[in-house]
Parts: C-alpha cells; sequence; structure tokens
C-alpha cells in the first residue's frame, strides 16, 4: 500500500499526481472465503477490517451489491457524539468515539474528524430535566459534557436565536466537546483501502441474492456473480436488513423508512460546531467546504425508495430558520434521501441468528454513522471468536422476547 | 407528496392531513396473560417491511380524525387502494403476483395466436386493463 503524508503529496506533485496507485483491487470472487460480509458501508467494511487487522482473519470478502458506501454511510450529516443515556450504548458509542479520536492515525487516511462540539438544544422544562439526567449519566460514564443555560449556548453560537422572542425559546443545551463531524465517505475509503492492503477481498456491484443454508449452519451466499462460500456470514446491510433476513427464513424487529438531509450553497464560516433540536426537530453543521448540512426527520411510512416527502423537508427547513433567521435567505444546493433501519428501542441489532454462523448488524436507525469504527470493532471481534464481543452482548436480538430493551429514544430522539 | 383518498370523507387530500400508524391489521392477542414471551414480543415488536405491497394503518388527523387503510407500494410509493377500518385488501402482494403470472401467460398464448394470423393486441391490453382497473 502507498503511504500517504505531507511529503508524498509534494512528491506526486512534482510528478504531475501521475504516480498514485488505485486505492484498492477489484479482484474475481474466489469460490470460498473464512468469513462473507454483505454490505459494503463502512460498517462492513470496518468489521472486515478488523478481522484482518486484529483476528489476523485475512480470508475474507466484503460482497456490496452497488459502489463502496453508498448507501446511509454516504448519505448522512456525519455527526458524531457518544453522549447516549443508558449504560450499554454509552460503552459502545464511547468504544467508537475513542476509536475515531485516532482513526486518521490508524487508517493512514485523512477522514477529517473534526472535534468541533455538539450542542442537544433544550426548550422546555422537562428538556432541561432530561438533559440534566442524561448528562449526569454521560459524566457517571467517564463522558465528557455539560449542562449550558441560554447564555452559555448564545456565546458558542452568537448566530443563534437565543432570545425570548422565539416560537420555542431556547432554554440551554447539553454540551460535549468531544463531539464533532467526520467526513463520511472517507471513513469508507480508509477502511476498504486498508483493508484491502490486508488482504481482503472488495467485491462492487455483487449483489447477494440468497443465502445457503444446511442443517442449521450457514455455507455461503448466492450472487449475481455465482455462489461463495463461507461458514461464517455477517449481514451488515442497513435498511434492506428486513430484505436479507427474508432470505434465511429470520423475522427482524425493524422498519425501514427514508430520511432525508440537504445541503446548502457554500458561505463563509459562520457556525463551528453542531447543533440539534429533538423539540423543534432539526440539526445542522457547517461543511469544511462552507455548505450548511442540515438533517431532516424519517417519513412515518415504510419505504425503500431513498427519496422522502417534501413537507418533511419543509418542516426541517422551518425548524432551522426558527433557530438561525440569518438562514432564512439561504439557498439550498442538494436534498437526497437514505433508507435506515429503525428498531423498536432505537438501539441497534449486533446478533447471533438462529442459524450457526450467520449474524446481523442492522438496526443503526438515523443514527449509526458515529458508531462505525465501534461497531465494526465489537462485530468483528464477535465473528473471530463466534461469541459476541461484551459491548455488543446487549444489543441481541433476543431483547424482544426477554423484555430487556435499552430505549434511547431520548438520546436518539432526533434523526442523526 | 402523496394525494390520499379517505375512504370516510370521500375525497382526496393532501399527505400533510395525514399521520402513518404502521403496519395494519395487527389482532392484539386475545388472553395477553397467557402468551408465551415469544409471542407478546412478536406482537409487539416485530412488523412486516416489505420491499412492496405494503398493507398500514393511516390517521385522518386534521380532517374525520378516524383510522383507515392504504395498500401502498413501499418502492414506488404508489397508493393502490385505501379501505375502512374493519374491512379487507382486495389488492395484496400474492395477488398482484398470481394477476402477473396470467397477464404473461396470456400474452404467451396471443403471441402462440398471433402466429396464426390473429388479432392479439386487444385482449392482452384487457388483461392489463383489469389490473389498473383493481388498483385505481
Ligand atoms: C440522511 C441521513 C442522515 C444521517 N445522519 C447521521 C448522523 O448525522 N450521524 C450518525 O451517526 N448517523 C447518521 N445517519 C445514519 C447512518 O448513516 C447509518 O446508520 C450508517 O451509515 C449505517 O452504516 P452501514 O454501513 O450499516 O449501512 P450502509 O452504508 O447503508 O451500507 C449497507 C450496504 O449494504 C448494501 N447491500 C444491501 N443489500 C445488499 C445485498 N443484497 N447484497 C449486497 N450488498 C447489499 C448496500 O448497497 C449498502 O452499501 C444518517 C442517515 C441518513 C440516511
Ligand atoms: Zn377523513
Amino acid at each position: 500500500m502507498q503511504r500517504y503524508s505531507g511529503f508524498g503529496l509534494v512528491k506526486h506533485a512534482l510528478r504531475h499526481h501521475e504516480g498514485w496507485q488505485r486505492q484498492w483491487r477489484n479482484p474475481t470472487p474466489k469460490p470460498r472465503y473464512d468469513v462473507i460480509i454483505v454490505g459494503g458501508g463502512g460498517h462492513g467494511l470496518a468489521t472486515a477490517y478488523y478481522l484482518a487487522k486484529e483476528h489476523g482473519i485475512t480470508n475474507v470478502a466484503v460482497v456490496e451489491k452497488g459502489w463502496l458506501g453508498g448507501g446511509n454511510t454516504a448519505r448522512n450529516t456525519t455527526i458524531v457524539r457518544s453522549n447516549y443515556l443508558w449504560d450499554e450504548s454509552a460503552a459502545l458509542y464511547e468504544h467508537a468515539m475513542k476509536h475515531w479520536e485516532g482513526l486518521s492515525q490508524e487508517l493512514n487516511y485523512n477522514v477529517m474528524f473534526s472535534q468541533r462540539g455538539v450542542l442537544n438544544l433544550g426548550h422546555t422544562l422537562q428538556d432541561m430535566r432530561d438533559i440534566q439526567r442524561r448528562v449526569n449519566a454521560n459524566r457517571l460514564n467517564g463522558i465528557d459534557g455539560e449542562v449550558l443555560d441560554a447564555e452559555g449556548v448564545q456565546s458558542l453560537v452568537p448566530i443563534m436565536d437565543c432570545s425570548k422572542r422565539a416560537r420555542y425559546p431556547v432554554m440551554g443545551a447539553s454540551w460535549q466537546p468531544r463531539a464533532g463531524v467526520a467526513r463520511h465517505d472517507a471513513v469508507a475509503w480508509g477502511y476498504a483501502r486498508a483493508a484491502d492492503a490486508l488482504g481482503v477481498d472488495l467485491l462492487q456491484n455483487t449483489e447477494v441474492t440468497g443465502f445457503k443454508i444446511r442443517d442449521g449452519q450457514i455455507q455461503g451466499v448466492h450472487t449475481n456473480r455465482g455462489d461463495i462460500e463461507a461458514k461464517t456470514v455477517g449481514c451488515v446491510t442497513a435498511g434492506n436488513s428486513s430484505v436479507m433476513a427474508g432470505m434465511a427464513g429470520l423475522n427482524l424487529p425493524l422498519e425501514s423508512h427514508p430520511l432525508q438531509a440537504l445541503v446548502s450553497e457554500p458561505l463563509k464560516p459562520v457556525l463551528d460546531t453542531v447543533v440539534m433540536s429533538n423539540h423543534v426537530h432539526g440539526y445542522i453543521n457547517q461543511s469544511d467546504k462552507g455548505d450548511l448540512v442540515i438533517g431532516a426527520g424519517i417519513d412515518g411510512y415504510n419505504g425503500y425508495g431513498q427519496r422522502g416527502s417534501y413537507p418533511t423537508v419543509e418542516h426541517t427547513l422551518q425548524a432551522i430558520v426558527e433557530m438561525f433567521p440569518i438562514f432564512s435567505r439561504v439557498r439550498m444546493n442538494r436534498q437526497w434521501g437514505g433508507i435506515v433501519d429503525t428498531c423498536p428501542d432505537a438501539c441497534p441489532i449486533l446478533s447471533k441468528t438462529k442459524i450457526k454462523g450467520l449474524y446481523f448488524n442492522c438496526g443503526w436507525g438515523t443514527g449509526g454513522f458515529k458508531a462505525t469504527p465501534g461497531s465494526g470493532h465489537v462485530f468483528a471481534a464477535s465473528l473471530a471468536k463466534g461469541e459476541m464481543h461484551p459491548i455488543a452482548a446487549p444489543f441481541s436480538i433476543d431483547r424482544f422476547h426477554s423484555g430487556a430493551l435499552i430505549d434511547e429514544h431520548g438520546a436518539a430522539g432526533v434523526a442523526h | 407528496m402523496f394525494h390520499i383518498y379517505c375512504p370516510y370523507c370521500e375525497e382526496l387530500r393532501e399527505e400533510e392531513e395525514f399521520h402513518p400508524k404502521g403496519q395494519a391489521h395487527i389482532a392484539r392477542p386475545e388472553e395477553p396473560d397467557t402468551c408465551s414471551d415469544e409471542e407478546w414480543g412478536d406482537y409487539l415488536f416485530f412488523r412486516d417491511n416489505p420491499r412492496g405491497i405494503h398493507h398500514e394503518m393511516w390517521l385522518h388527523a386534521v380532517g374525520c380524525r378516524k383510522f383507515f387503510n392504504i395498500t401502498r407500494n413501499t418502492v414506488s410509493y404508489e397508493i393502490l387502494e385505501t379501505y375502512k377500518m374493519g374491512e379487507q385488501p382486495t389488492i395484496t402482494a400474492e395477488h398482484l403476483a398470481r394477476e402477473e403470472k396470467n397477464a404473461r401467460e396470456e400474452k404467451t398464448n396471443n403471441a402462440q395466436v398471433a402466429e396464426g394470423g390473429q388479432q392479439t393486441v386487444g385482449a392482452s391490453d384487457a388483461a392489463v386493463a383489469s389490473v389498473k382497473g383493481a388498483q385505481a
């Protein structure tokens, strides 16, 4: 693998940028692998990377029906934070946060992780009580957090309307300074390049059309490019996971919904942190390029169409303009949708199934980008050992029958 | 933007008047106390999530405020029918698969007749129209 560095950049510039290598190979599928990962989003690619890096399992294929990162990984609004309420989810997202903090170095790839802080606004007394409870829980779990009042918020974000005149006045916020944003497609590409260098085969334009199962044990997958065998298969397919489970005769407690985002024309730097509001329902940050990145809520109906309703976008922009009157005449450049797999308790599923050797990693819904490195790390350990990693174990699919739900509707309330 | 026909108001109204409420036709277990954990969990949390035909409950929230059902395609988002609570859908995934199969067979039959110099277009159009009619 050609290593990237500042010196290398200069060297390549002098050679008119003609010496750059391809970032990964484009191999033909082998008949058999030790592990197959279905889905080449961030979570699937991270899983493959950690399998090779930490567990020495390099005979691995990532099978992706489209192109790497073309699912939700490169459709999200890139917010990364770990201030979740319950111990189980705090452990999972904070595990990811620790990986984020060294990720560009680890992958030798600039994922542009920027710890510019995240504000979760409160607009009612109940919001503020919930924020206090969550920040206290975070601190007990060793996760940074502060409760700010309206003046504190105003001093961090001078352009926001924190006055009493607002329709839903800002009363305060939770503030996580270590949170921030990262460049989403670079995360997919960085993991892809590093996994490829360790020998992982990345098979694009390869769609899994069924599972080979004999005597309750997974044997491999059927694809549009022929059958591929493996005794361990991890399915990491986000919004398409119910369909995948159906192919294996399984049922998952998921609903697939469209979730939209939009970006504006580029502006001069005006917003240097991330602002989210559950109550008026909008979230916004400014990319390094200068465009405002704005996320909407899900459409309430099930959908696989990778597009959403106009009223949902309109509602979000109402909220944004309510918080930031200064943005009222900004024009939007692009708008798109992704299909998110929502779970009844707003927490993911990292789990074994009834079929031996077949695992699912899904249900991340509106908020799984932030978990990408942690999810891949613990899922790889689970596949390698055949036992769920302690951080992943509480997210078993059994919880929907045992009743041990992890209710994160508060911390995950606004789609993000 | 959906245009939704409320079967109670008997009018087409805009999407913003309605709220989607998830999968339709879920019967509450008659005796919750005798349910196993498996049955109760299935009833509470496990939903159909098909890529294709979906029967779902909607609320005419700022209209008549009544619940009703919609049969909708979750990929094209086309609304195939709306019907009142207590009624059953006339369009189902099985029904559409059957219609499609019939239409395909009819087409091959007609094609064979066509070799004998017969007019074929009308018949298959009629078959298509009957499917379309059922969707309206
Ligand atoms: C608009 C929007 C905004 C969001 N904002 C945020 C945010 O700010 N912060 C945050 O933390 N999260 C956010 N999310 C959620 C986040 O994007 C996802 O939870 C996360 O990216 C999921 O990653 P993944 O790798 O599991 O899925 P994906 O990236 O969707 O990857 C799944 C892959 O599986 C492939 N696949 C599916 N079926 C098959 C098959 N049969 N065969 C082969 N391959 C298949 C797909 O093509 C896809 O590439 C947002 C999501 C959206 C849509
Ligand atoms: Zn009505």
